[in-house]
């Protein structure tokens, strides 16, 4: 048992903590981003609705709202299955490809940018070409995002030790019946917040477009690209109001998932 | 199915690094070396390196304060505070450094005031700095609150009992429990701070030789057709990048020990 002065000591001390946290997190974080809401609303509603529905940012936002999708997809299709050979599947360099999922966090985003147009630019040694093309957009952003799925899902698969499937098994299921009625439910919590993560990630990245997607104004320019260049040419306004629509959409996808998991720990 | 995984990662993973490898050292390794002498290359390398280290250093001192007040302490507006220190992870870099340019630039009332005091933030090192701390600020802090959550008080409480100080008690029963998750958030942070472009390319002007860090440097080069000094960046910083892939493989078994 604490004494009542450690106690008391403790309070204080987790107000002065709390404090200094507070203070470090307004500072760097809280304080520009409720800048930029307010800024957005700065020349009124009017003009927030018309920077954000000029035909240009339109265009940008559809892309990247569509693009996020089929990337969250292809994510949740090929996510689980990586996770899926990397946990039940045996076969030389486990290990090594275990640690190689994690690169696209490790590598810089410019980087990757540039990693992408060696292999899939004007110089493609395999002869595909997607620069300036919206597949170079997707492409990036696969690229960006393959480690969220794989790592949520992953610690999953390690927990169910397949007694349930053997169970299953000698109750006379087929495999497919197995994987639809016992696996297939329990990884559903560790996919929804891979793909939720893979979406707020897909929807606002920048720097891995920059360089394949020749950022062409409605046909590859996503919401950041244009954001950026709205900053670029003094537009604060409109580009704090386009912003304030992906924070909208990222906390939105953020809190759906926290609430689906909350959701999913009640119901066991 | 195996063919199918391994055909996905090498297309989007292995060849695109390795033909970074490649196209960097076509020409032989001088080029490579004379291309990173350059002036505004390492000029560009201490720029990165003094700013993600600062980072690192304030945003590792923040983590394992927050991490220890979200698990140990309560307080009201506890799960809000803590969705809030997520919260730069769902942010757009470009919003990142929007967002810093409308409180501490030279238009605004703050950024005017800090100005007439000599300290310029935007287009300058602190503003690249805040721009770097908030891309990485919950790195630490998610590395090591499941960890504190995990071991639980009892050896806090003996060590209590014992008459150790608080001090005493982080210091000798938290600090060895939690080292490796810190580690792993640090090498995370670090690696973050790094690698930033798109937060800094916004608040930093882009000014060649002055506020151009490395990754300006890649995208600078790349845009103005000078291709061997890009990948050569490219290639440091890749590399970079697979050490601290490595390091953070190092650490993860010892941290699951």
């Amino acid at each position: 048992m604490m004494s009542a002065t450690g106690g008391a000591r403790r309070r204080s001390g987790t107000a002065v903590g709390l404090g200094l946290a507070t203070l470090y997190l307004s500072l760097v974080v809280l304080v520009p981003l409720a800048t930029v809401a307010w800024r957005s609303t700065s020349h009124g509603t009017d003009s927030f609705w018309h920077s954000v529905t000029t035909p240009e940012a339109l265009a940008a936002l559809r892309l990247t709202m569509g693009a996020a999708a089929i990337v969250v997809v292809v994510n949740v299709v090929m996510g689980s299955l990586i996770a899926w050979i990397l946990v039940r599947d045996d076969f030389i360099g486990k290990r090594l490809v275990d640690t190689l999922i994690d690169l696209p966090f490790a590598l810089p985003t410019i980087v990757a940018g540039l990693v992408l147009v060696s292999l899939y630019g004007p110089t493609s040694p395999l002869g595909i070409n997607l620069a300036y093309a919206r597949s170079g957009v997707l492409v990036a952003l696969l690229f960006t995002t393959l480690p969220f799925v794989v790592r949520t899902v992953q610690p999953v698969l390690l927990e169910m030790d397949g007694e349930m499937e053997q169970a299953a098994a000698s109750l006379g299921a087929s495999r497919l019946t197995i994987f639809r009625r016992i696996v297939l439910p329990n990884l559903y919590p560790g996919i929804a917040a891979g793909a939720a993560l893979a979406f707020a990630r897909a929807s606002s990245e920048f720097g891995a477009t920059v360089l394949i997607s020749g950022n062409i104004p409605f046909k590859t320019q996503v919401a950041s690209v244009h954001i950026f260049g709205l900053i670029e040419s003094d537009n604060a306004t409109g580009a704090a109001a386009v912003s304030t629509v992906l924070l909208v959409i990222a906390l939105l996808v953020l809190l759906a998932l926290d609430v689906a998991q909350r959701w999913a720990v009640r119901r066991g | 199915m195996r063919i199918v995984a391994f055909g996905y990662l090498g297309l989007l993973l292995v060849l695109p690094l390795g033909l970074v490898g490649l196209r960097t050292f076509e020409h032989g390794v001088s080029p490579v070396l004379h291309a990173l002498s350059q002036p505004n290359a390492v000029h560009a390398l201490q720029v990165t390196v003094v700013i993600a280290v600062i980072a690192v250093i304030g945003n590792t001192v923040f983590g394992v304060g927050v991490a220890v007040l979200i698990v140990r302490h309560t307080f009201p507006g506890k799960r809000l505070f803590s969705a809030l220190v997520d919260l730069p992870l769902a942010v757009s870099p470009v919003v990142t450094g929007l967002a810093l340019i409308l409180v501490y630039g030279p238009t605004t009332s703050l950024g005017a005031w800090l100005g007439r005091h000599g300290v310029h933030v935007i287009f300058a090192l602190p503003g690249m700095v805040l721009a770097t701390i908030f891309v990485s600020l919950p790195l630490v802090v998610r590395e090591i609150v499941p960890v504190l959550e995990e071991i639980g008080t009892d050896q806090e409480q003996a060590a209590w009992t014992l008459g150790a100080s608080a001090r005493q008690a982080f210091s000798r029963v938290t600090l060895p429990a939690i080292r490796w998750a810190l580690a792993y958030g640090v090498v995370l942070t670090l690696a973050r701070g790094l690698g930033e472009y798109g937060a800094v390319a916004v608040v930093s002007g882009r000014l060649v030789g002055k506020t151009q860090t490395a990754n300006l440097f890649v995208e600078e080069r790349f845009q103005n057709f000078d291709q061997p000094s890009a990948y050569a960046m490219a290639f440091v910083l890749a590399s970079i990048a697979v050490t601290v892939l490595l390091a953070i493989n190092l650490l993860r078994p010892a941290d699951e020990a």
